[in-house]
């Protein structure tokens, strides 16, 4: 394994072809450790697939994935949550008729090695409620520990969701536009809870709110056509040219502004 | 348990005690049996998700082991019943492995033909004696020391076994396992991103319910003495489907209610003939049209909005 030291996620010529047509092509995408890493580009740009790639969603067509140094280009979704990379969903994926704490709960459930005992009275799983709600009060839940997923707001799902994923105490949390379809007072509630979370862990997230992504994330990678177009702070990226004229089309405006626009209009936006 | 639940339980479980002092115990036993059946079936349509068109290979190949070790190789009655369960739970580890990684219709189907080739195996296979069945199987004294021979006694063998069968499938529903399964029937993508190998969780659920199935089939070849194909063809896996909507999928009491519902529409409107059929299916599709959860499902969905409107 020859993956430099700090870097715990890496891609190497990653690609994936659907019908001849190159969703993802030749990526080289490398995260360094305990950074927030952000995969912005215009629609399209296939950082959605690049996304499900990672977390083995998907197959790749060609190339190889590495976590830790370890190659998990064949390995099954369910076995990389175990290694320690757990995904988010870009339409909050709670159980929506499960209370918060239940929700919580099925994360925390399965280091305890009875989620195939049949014979046992739920209440073997009370054990857990007391660190489901430490975990939902992280996130500003407490007080709706008792209703359905169904029943919580939007941003409130979001919320849930990364109490959900922060149960398995990931090392790296891969986001799926965490911000899709927030209102203004939900992402700088949500911003605020990833900044926190991201203390001793690594975030990889899709974002298109640009502004969210310039306060958030330390490292841009910018995916235009499945390519890598620019790499490095928002301050570099920003400004570079081929990442002004992929988002404007033209040359003129800048990558913030078109960001904002397509912020706002996200909400179907698979890359 | 719940306390609300276990009140439910106790009740039904009162009510079914005294129920041969006014009702024809064969009649009860039938509905039994079938209940304990889509109770069984229940647990994968209502708590997995996962629709079965092909249970009733469960319930009718159980039938006929049963109904086989019993008459012809002299099995006492509990081990029969036994080895129904045991071999519906194997075909069931078998048939899930096959069907287990389909989803939505083409599991359906996958359960389908799996059931169609069991059917089709019952027909030519000499031990079930083809058209005929098996006949006269004879009711052995339970544990050698219970006489079954008699209806009254046999009731509340049966009704045990009902309630065992169904304080089963209640626990896998309320424990850490169906926890699980829950999760995946309400957001599968989600429970594999938590680390849960999520055709695992279906497959013990499929075999459990294959099981429970076949404790109901087995049971019901010792009742009516009799094994025969009927219990095995796509139509008895039809039925199931049937009752379980009927009364009310994913809910404890529904199945319970929806068999006995069926049932007693095929005993007492018998005489309407091929009529029967039409009624079932108009009953079926106002179930599906109008009444989504079935009738326990619609008295819980009333009790729960009656109770939050007194809470306002």
């Amino acid at each position: 394994m020859n993956t430099t030291e700090d870097s715990i996620v890496e891609t190497r010529g990653l690609t994936k072809e659907f019908r001849g047509f190159r969703a993802v092509n030749d990526v080289n995408l490398k995260v360094r450790r305990g950074s927030i890493h952000a995969l912005i580009g215009p629609n399209g740009a296939g950082k959605t697939t690049c996304f499900n790639l990672i977390t083995k969603f998907l197959q790749p067509t060609s190339g190889a994935i590495f976590f830790k140094g370890r190659d998990i280009t064949r390995t099954a979704p369910a076995d990389v949550a175990r290694l320690g990379l757990v995904r988010s969903f870009q339409i909050s994926a709670t159980f929506p008729n499960l209370n918060l704490v239940e929700n919580v709960r099925i994360a925390l459930q399965r280091p305890l090695g009875n989620s195939f005992h049949f014979w046992r009275p739920e209440s073997t799983l009370s054990s857990l409620d007391g660190r489901a709600l430490e975990l939902l009060d992280a996130v500003g839940l407490s007080e709706y520990a008792g209703l359905t997923a169904v029943e919580l707001p939007y941003g409130r799902k979001r919320a849930l969701e990364i109490a959900t994923t922060l149960a398995l105490d990931p090392e790296l949390l891969l986001l799926d536009e965490p911000m899709a379809g927030m209102a203004r007072e939900d992402i700088s509630r949500v911003s605020a809870l990833i900044r926190k979370i991201s203390q001793n862990r690594t975030i990889l997230m899709v974002e298109h709110n640009m502004s969210v992504v310039a306060d958030l994330c330390d490292q841009i990678t910018v995916l235009a056509r499945g390519e890598v177009l620019a790499e490095g702070s928002y301050s570099v990226v920003s400004r570079n040219p081929a990442v002004i004229e992929a988002y404007m089309g033209t040359g003129q405006g800048s990558a913030e502004s078109a960001g904002q626009s397509s912020g706002n209009a996200n909400g179907g936006t698979h890359g | 348990m719940k306390s609300n639940d276990s009140l439910m339980i106790l009740a039904l479980a009162a009510a079914l005690a005294v129920a041969p002092f006014f009702i024809y115990p064969v009649f009860l036993m039938k509905v039994l049996c079938f209940a304990l059946f889509a109770c069984a079936f229940n647990l994968l349509i209502g708590y997995v998700g996962l629709l079965s068109f092909g249970h009733a290979m469960f319930f009718g190949f159980a039938a006929y082991v049963s109904g086989y070790t019993v008459k012809t190789w002299g099995f006492p009655t509990e081990i029969g019943i036994l080895a129904g369960m045991l071999v519906s739970a194997a075909l069931g580890l078998v048939a899930g492995l096959i069907a287990i990684r389909r989803q939505g219709i083409y599991f359906a189907m996958v359960t389908l033909a799996l059931a169609q080739m069991v059917f089709f195996f019952c027909v030519q296979a000499k031990f079930t004696g083809g058209e005929d069945g098996i006949q006269s199987i004879p009711r052995r004294a339970l544990f050698g020391v219970i006489d079954i021979r008699n209806d009254f006694t046999l009731y509340y063998v049966v009704l045990a076994i009902f309630l065992a069968g169904f304080l089963v499938i209640y626990r896998t529903i309320h424990s850490p396992f169906g926890q699980v399964l829950k999760a995946i029937r309400e957001n599968e993508p989600r429970a594999i991103s938590l680390g849960y190998k999520v055709d695992n969780y279906k497959l013990l659920a499929f075999v459990l319910s294959a099981a429970l199935s076949g404790l109901a089939g087995a049971t019901k070849a010792i009742v009516f003495q009799l094994a025969t194909l009927t219990d095995v063809t796509w139509q008895m896996s039809g039925e199931v489907v049937l009752m379980t909507l009927v009364g009310g999928m994913g809910t404890v009491l529904g199945p319970f209610v929806g068999a006995a519902i069926i049932i007693a529409m095929q005993n007492y409107l018998a005489q309407f003939g091929e009529w029967v059929l039409v009624i079932q299916g108009v009953i079926f599709v106002t179930t599906v049209m109008l009444f989504r959860r079935g009738v326990v499902g619609e008295i819980g969905a009333y009790l729960a909005k009656a109770r939050g409107t007194a809470k306002e």
